[in-house]
């Protein structure tokens, strides 16, 4: 059995214009030290999903539905008390901007304690001796002194370095790191990456990994998810979806790096931008900005503008597009006509 | 993007000392005439009142150490002043200066007790309201609001009434310095629970609240050491006016004779003891205690003004 399971997760947000569903039928799981990458436009739901994981969505939103199983109990309707057990101790999490996550008032030393303390009877001495040892495994510099300094004395790399040595410090089963290089200085960016994938490989810690950076994905996951306006439209290994991406949007999200363009040309886009989540178009909530709601001869794809796509295997992984089942129809249609 | 750090070597290792001295507070106060002049004043005022029982030469508490026939001496620089009375004398024949000194005791211990007894309620419940909201928000701040719609002075009214209706005149006068911190603590709260709530609603979007969320730390525990820390600054600008504020109010409650009695004067009712005489020529009862009166104030008032504009970091970080 997976260590996470996310069944139809259903999350909405009563706002006075009426209710808003920011994410609709998510379905993942996660194995024990399993890397997985959430990837999609800003907007699309990936904070939404990761938050809502750990019960800690903020009002007005909402977990409508599904459900979340994390290590065989489930975690949507669990008391506070018991997900405050599951919060920092078995799951943790690490944010974008490491100049905010840090109480600028408290000393690091102060914060990794009162962690540890949350959810462990230990004294302050053992929690100082645990923490430095998470300092070093981050591989800070004179660690000893970090511990008495407060987080405006760090720099950016040596405070999202603190930061996994907090998400690290009672050795959780699962890390979401929700855009955890975004903020950082570029030159910085693959040395921090480069650590936490060392980190969760070493202690076996599986990692959720929320980003934009398809170049991060495909070095560090195994499996991704592509999410737009609030669904997953595809999901597979990593390899599989970077090497041959089947919808649409993720071959326009790939065909948008910078390498892929000719040098001197413009950069490739998809044109449009995302809609809100306010007003989602019929259908497929692509099919706007989607190049592929004619066919190839020249006709109409209906089902793009009137029904939602279900999903379909095409090899590994799974689709959700008109287009893609279509195909894969003919193609079932011509193999059975051969013999 | 990222600040550059500090090297190690030039970071001091701990020492609230060696960081109070490194940060701006102390640089700008050692640079501010004005600040220094303010709390060297307040400091000798400070000094004076708690020394009061060494510095006095004469007990105005004790009875026995009056002399009716002493009373309404004058100061010492004006003809038929006597030497042992510095200050001169009031009506009941109590050296002034001793007077003063016990006065100022009194007047700082109301306003120190008074904006200690506001800042405990108001932090608290503008904590509460500010990190809880919704029906708690509503309920505390419509208290708030219902609370600063009675003046202190209907406050003080309304409760010495009852007070000295249920448990007599005598009781009230005995506890007069309680009953004063009390009222004014009471009728002021919700200036603090203002400010906190305001810069609470600021910091609990901050993420690091959700970090601490995510953390699995409690409710209390977040609001109390992450997010109470946090809002320190305000809380202490909003300190020295009120505490400015508080004696004031303890002199005009006093002076409409609400407050301390004339045998345990604070600076307000000994105002308020030389007013009936100031008209038969022995105006220094009433104005000298009113100048110490002015000079307290005015030097907290201004240490308030200085520490507002270096605590708010719009005014430097530009």
């Amino acid at each position: 059995m997976a260590l996470l399971e996310v069944r139809d997760l259903d999350v909405r947000f009563a706002l006075r214009q009426g209710e808003v569903r920011a994410l609709r039928n998510i379905n993942f799981t996660l194995d024990r030290g399993e890397r997985l990458g959430l990837v999609g436009e800003s907007g699309a739901g990936k904070s939404v999903a990761a938050f809502s994981l750990l019960n800690l969505i903020a009002k007005p939103g909402y977990i409508a539905g599904g459900s979340i199983r994390f290590d065989g109990q489930e975690l949507i309707g669990l008391g506070e008390r018991r997900l405050r057990r599951i919060r920092g101790n078995r799951v943790s999490m690490i944010f974008q901007d490491p100049m905010m996550t840090l109480n600028p008032v408290l000393t690091i030393g102060e914060q990794m304690v009162e962690c540890l303390k949350a959810h462990r009877r230990i004294a302050s001495r053992e929690a100082r001796a645990i923490a430095l040892h998470k300092l070093q495994q981050v591989q800070i510099p004179s660690p000893e002194t970090r511990l008495d300094q407060y987080p405006h004395e760090l720099s950016g790399g040596m405070r999202q370095r603190v930061i996994i040595a907090i998400a690290l410090l009672l050795d959780p089963d699962i890390i979401i790191a929700d855009e955890p290089t975004t903020a950082l200085d570029v030159t910085i960016q693959a040395e921090i990456m480069t650590l936490l994938l060392e980190l969760c490989e070493k202690h076996n810690v599986g990692l959720i990994l929320i980003t934009h950076d398809l170049g991060v994905v495909s070095q560090v996951t195994q499996r991704m998810l592509v999410m737009y306006a609030g669904r997953v439209i595809e999901a597979g290994p990593t390899r599989e979806i970077i090497n041959d991406p089947q919808h649409p949007y993720t071959q326009g999200l790939m065909n948008a790096l910078p390498q892929m363009a000719t040098p001197g040309s413009h950069l490739n886009q998809i044109r449009g931008s995302m809609p809100p989540l306010s007003q989602l178009p019929s259908g497929c909530a692509f099919h706007p900005r989607c190049d592929f709601v004619t066919r190839a001869d020249g006709s109409e794809r209906p089902a793009c503008s009137r029904q939602v796509p279900d999903f379909v295997a095409s090899g590994n992984c799974r689709v959700a597009c008109h287009m893609v089942a279509e195909m894969l129809a003919q193609e079932a249609a011509t193999e059975e006509d051969r013999p | 993007m990222s600040t550059p750090s500090s090297s190690p070597a030039a970071t001091p290792a701990g020492g609230r000392w060696q960081r109070l001295r490194d940060s701006y507070l102390w640089y700008s106060f050692k640079r501010d005439r004005g600040a220094q002049l303010c709390l060297a004043t307040l400091l000798a005022l400070v000094g004076m009142a708690l020394l009061a029982p060494w510095l006095a030469p004469t007990d105005p508490y004790d009875l026995a150490q009056i002399d009716i026939l002493a009373s309404e001496l004058p100061p010492f620089w004006i003809d038929g002043s006597d030497p042992a009375y510095t200050l001169g004398t009031d009506a009941q024949g109590r050296d002034l200066w001793s007077i003063i000194l016990y006065g100022t005791r009194v007047s700082l211990l109301i306003g120190f007790g008074a904006v200690l007894l506001q800042a405990l309620l108001g932090v608290v419940f503008g904590l509460l309201a500010g990190y809880l909201g919704g029906r708690v928000d509503a309920l505390l701040m419509r208290l708030a609001d219902i609370q600063l719609s009675f003046s202190t002075l209907m406050v003080a009214i309304v409760v010495g009434a009852v007070v000295k209706a249920t448990l007599g005149g005598g009781f009230y006068s005995d506890y007069a310095i309680l009953m004063l911190i009390l009222i004014i603590g009471l009728a002021e709260w919700p200036q603090y629970a203002r400010t906190v709530r305001a810069s609470v609603l600021a910091e609990k979007r901050k993420e690091y609240v959700d970090a601490a969320k995510v953390m699995g730390l409690k409710s209390r525990r977040i609001m109390f050491r992450h997010v109470l820390p946090n809002t320190l600054s305000p809380i202490f600008v909003i300190s020295t006016v009120q505490i400015a504020n508080a004696i004031i109010s303890e002199a005009a409650l006093s002076f409409l004779g609400l407050g301390m009695p004339e045998t345990h004067p604070s600076l307000g009712s000994l105002i308020k003891a030389g007013f009936d005489y100031l008209q038969s020529g022995a105006w220094w009862i009433t104005l000298i205690p009113g100048a110490f009166l002015v000079v307290l104030v005015l030097s907290i008032n201004l240490l308030g003004d200085w520490l507002r504009d270096v605590m708010n970091p719009r005014l430097y970080k530009g």
